[in-house]
């Protein structure tokens, strides 16, 4: 892919808390903020950081099923909402299941990169708690092949589709390396979530994290070979962020050392209508990774942090492997090895990932741009990664499904 | 007849009741799930409720299709293996409704009780009160086949005399759920000496179909549970009369339901249980048993003294519980009821029930409350630790649990010794599993 002509920035980010089990607030029986709350929270979030909101040309919003959790379409028309200078300008709602975010980054790119915006809002947004997790499995199974893949599928219908992932890595790697190599994973997402006050999982206080994460998978009341430590929570939550071109970033008065600099992106979309050849390959992941890497000329050494879709533990550490990091069957001794963690060469997940911070779906991908614009630009707080000089770059990977619409992005700290 | 032929047709006395609508729950599910095996397709099945109060009926299908809600959400995983072949059902919402439609189906709500004549299986779950009892068995008996089996959910009443005075020749056994029967694991099943081996057998099949654990117990009036509750809270209002002296009569219920409640690390205390269980309930397990058992003392004056003023516990129809020798604020004990001056005293952590928490000591070191224990899967050690520290701490309140503890070992060696229990395990499976003791009280902490 040919380098990037024009240089596209990201900077003011911001994430609401995800909410949901897990918080100490969160009472399922009590009124919470619903999806306009959200999307008005993270966009008011993102505008508070910048100067001259009336510049902002255009706001993409990412979202995967609020027609069906908030009986609400037509999300684009929520912009204007969030400030009065976004009425009547051109507002854009884009979906590809829990990849939506990273679409949503990726159209936000676009219209920077082919100069019809300077300053674009970019929302994603998810509020699931509106309906019980065994209905809300129904919804979520959208992201599969409903044709072909949900009368048989599970009642906990991705996680079942993460677990035969598990299942066939167990068998060809061995049981209890892949699970060690998941309950440290979880581990590690629920350390870093404890340093970040807006992870669902900041106020988690289960002693021997291991110990959960090696909990026995339970086939009756679950699925067969994950546990729920294995799983991302039910989140609500939305996460907002600007794009801006050079000119842009001068209209909102942002100076660069606030702003990172895309280098490069691969999106991969496959056949939805096929089953994954080899369950034990992300291959859409490694496809947009591999035209990340090509377009930015760079290789896994280079990459300093890393953001990587794990909504199961299984999920991450076949990740690892897509991006390069590890070798194939070797995702889980590279956990084992302690090379994810915060003070690693290759700090994963800093603000706890899907497992530790949350999952509001459709609003993911943009919240994992946020965490890099915070880590690049030191503005992380608790969790903020030392970055080695050497390896200046961070790369983040949204995915939607069963590994079908993949964005990769690689970013540095703007100059 | 085999089981599943029985199950077309079923009959609850007393649906609309605490035990009849959770036997109604359980029986419903498992009859939909019957009716959905493929080789039963097309067959009929029915449920009869039948209760005497068409009110108390409305509410009953109320609480039932609540209860179905929650049922078929957490059993979505099988729901979905049992609606396999039907391809009109494709998302757990779509299973999870057909599985409420067709438990609800089998329901038959009365108030008339000869629509049971074909019946093939009648649970029997009225008041506790033999006469009731005898009477409704002999006029079903009068109009259904004599194939027909019984089951009873009596918690106190001998199963031979009931079977003796209906002149049910063997087809009566005693199937003693515990409350809520939706959620106890346990059931004691009692047979007489007449009771026919069929139903023995359907009743065993039964509970493995409902997924309860079975304790047998010899007939004998009160059974393994209730025995034990039964002289534990006599006991506990013994002990109550004699602390009274020197604490008052409140203060003394309430020493009595702390100390069984945190100090012998049990869900409930003694007189909150009594409440859940309804103090007129207790009484009749008191009365039936005393008729029943002559060389014991069962029966006790404050008892009495309840049952006549009418404070009686028990639940409303919402779930929440009724003031009975204590007060409740949302199911929370807030209060205990004075007997003698028929009004309620309000804890007061500041004023007289601090200064009694004061007397009562610091609890020994290892201490941890029932809730915390529950799922602790180091439990055993951690109360093996705690129950030495009480035995040697000097405080009145751990004199009084000491006490307790062996006043309730005794009673469970005494159910093994007078034949109600044939072993310690059954009694202590009993509190375990009916009870929801972390611990039976046939142990060796004491």
């Amino acid at each position: 892919m040919p380098k990037l002509r024009k240089k596209v920035y990201l900077t003011a980010g911001y994430n609401t808390i995800s909410f949901g089990s897990g918080r100490k607030e969160f009472n399922p029986k009590k009124p919470r903020p619903g999806l306009e709350q959200y999307i008005q929270e993270a966009g008011r979030g993102a505008i508070a950081q910048i100067n001259n909101p009336e510049n902002i040309d255009e706001g993409i919003i990412s979202n995967f099923m609020a027609a069906r959790f908030n009986k609400q379409g037509n999300l684009a028309a929520l912009i204007p909402t969030i400030h009065p200078s976004l009425e009547y300008k051109p507002h854009t709602r884009v979906e590809g299941a829990c990849g939506s975010g990273g679409l949503a980054l990726l159209t936000s790119l676009k219209s920077i990169a082919s100069e019809v915006s300077d300053v674009v809002l970019t929302i994603g947004v998810e509020v699931q708690n509106t309906v019980k997790a065994i209905y809300g499995a129904d919804i979520l199974a959208g992201a599969g092949h409903y044709l072909t893949e949900r009368k048989n599928g599970h009642a906990y219908f991705f996680p079942a589709l993460f677990s035969d992932r598990a299942g066939v890595c167990y068998d060809k790697f061995g049981y209890d390396y892949m699970r060690k190599g998941m309950a440290l994973w979880y581990k590690q997402a629920i350390e870093n979530a404890r340093k970040n006050p807006k992870a669902q999982e900041y106020h988690n206080s289960i002693e021997d994290l291991f110990a959960a994460g090696m909990t026995p998978p339970n086939p009756k009341a679950f699925v067969d070979h994950l546990n729920i430590y294995d799983c991302s929570k039910v989140s609500d939550g939305a996460s907002a962020l600007i794009f801006a071109s050079e000119e842009g970033l001068k209209k909102i008065g942002v100076p660069k050392k606030d702003a990172i600099e895309v280098v490069g992106f691969g999106t991969a979309v496959a056949d939805i209508t096929k089953a994954p050849v080899d369950l034990t390959v992300m291959s859409t992941t490694k496809k947009a990774v591999e035209k990340a890497y090509q377009m930015a000329g760079l290789t896994p050494k280079d990459i300093g942090i890393l953001e990587v879709h794990d909504c199961f533990t299984v999920g991450g550490i076949l990740a690892l492997e897509a991006t390069g990091f590890a070798k194939y069957g070797e995702g889980s001794a590279f956990v084992q090895e302690g090379k994810t963690n915060l003070k690693s060469e290759l700090p994963t997940n800093p603000g706890g990932g899907l497992v530790g911070f949350g999952h509001y779906v459709g609003g993911t991908g943009v919240r994992q741009a946020v965490d890099c614009v915070h880590q690049l630009t030191g503005k992380a707080g608790e969790y903020q990664v030392k970055l080695n000089p050497n390896k200046p770059y961070a790369l983040m990977i949204s995915m939607g499904g069963n590994d079908k619409t993949v964005t990769a992005m690689i970013f540095k700290k703007a100059e | 007849m085999n089981f599943d032929e029985r199950m077309q047709n079923v009959a609850i006395i007393g649906a609309a009741g605490k035990m009849g609508s959770g036997i109604a729950l359980l029986l419903a599910q498992e009859m939909a799930r019957l009716k959905n095996l493929p080789e039963n397709k097309n067959k009929d099945y029915r449920l009869y409720l039948i209760d005497i109060h068409p009110d108390h009926l409305a509410g009953l299908l109320q609480y039932l299709k609540s209860q179905l809600v929650k049922a078929g959400e957490k059993a979505c995983v099988m729901l979905r293996q049992m609606y396999k072949g039907r391809e009109d059902l494709i998302e757990n919402q779509d299973c999870i409704n057909q599985y409420i439609e067709d438990a609800l189906s089998v329901l038959r709500p009365e108030t008339d009780l000869s629509v049971v004549k074909d019946s093939k299986v009648i649970f029997e779950a009225v008041l506790e009160n033999k006469d009731l009892k005898v009477k409704l068995l002999k006029k079903i008996d009068s109009f259904c086949g004599k194939d027909t089996l019984y089951l009873t959910n009596t918690s106190s009443i001998p199963i031979t005399i009931l079977n003796k005075e209906s002149n049910l020749g063997g087809r009566l056994i005693g199937f003693h759920f515990y409350n809520p029967p939706a959620v106890q694991r346990l059931a004691e099943l009692i047979s007489a000496d007449t009771t026919i081996q069929e139903l023995k057998d359907f009743s065993l099949e039964l509970a493995k179909r409902l997924n309860k654990i079975i304790v047998p117990s010899n007939d004998i009036a009160g059974f393994i549970g209730n025995g034990h509750f039964l002289r534990d809270g006599l006991y506990a209002l013994r002990e109550a009369k004699k602390l009274a002296k020197d604490y008052t009569l409140p203060g003394a219920l309430y020493i009595m339901n702390k100390v069984s409640q945190d100090l012998l690390v049990r869900p409930m205390g003694i007189f909150q249980l009594i409440d859940y269980v309804g103090v007129d309930v207790f009484q009749s397990i008191s009365e039936t048993s005393a008729h029943y058992i002559e060389d014991e003392d069962l029966k006790n004056d404050f008892l009495k003294k309840m049952y006549d003023k009418k404070v009686l516990g028990g639940q409303r129809s919402d779930g929440s519980q009724k003031d009975g020798f204590l007060k409740y604020d949302r199911n929370r004990p807030v209060g205990v009821y004075d007997i003698d001056k028929g009004e309620c005293k309000l804890f007061d952590p500041k004023g007289w029930t601090g200064d009694i928490d004061k007397k009562l000591g610091e609890y020994p070191s290892g201490f941890s409350p029932w809730k915390s224990l529950l799922m602790d899967p180091k439990k055993g050690d951690k109360l093996s630790v705690f129950f030495k520290n009480l035995k040697t701490s000097n405080t009145l309140g751990a004199k009084l649990a000491l006490a307790y503890l062996k006043n309730s070992k005794e009673i469970g060696e005494k159910l093994v010794k007078t034949g109600v229990a044939k072993t310690s395990e059954d009694v202590n499976n009993v509190l375990l599993n009916g009870f929801y003791h972390l611990y039976g009280p046939i142990n060796d902490y004491i």
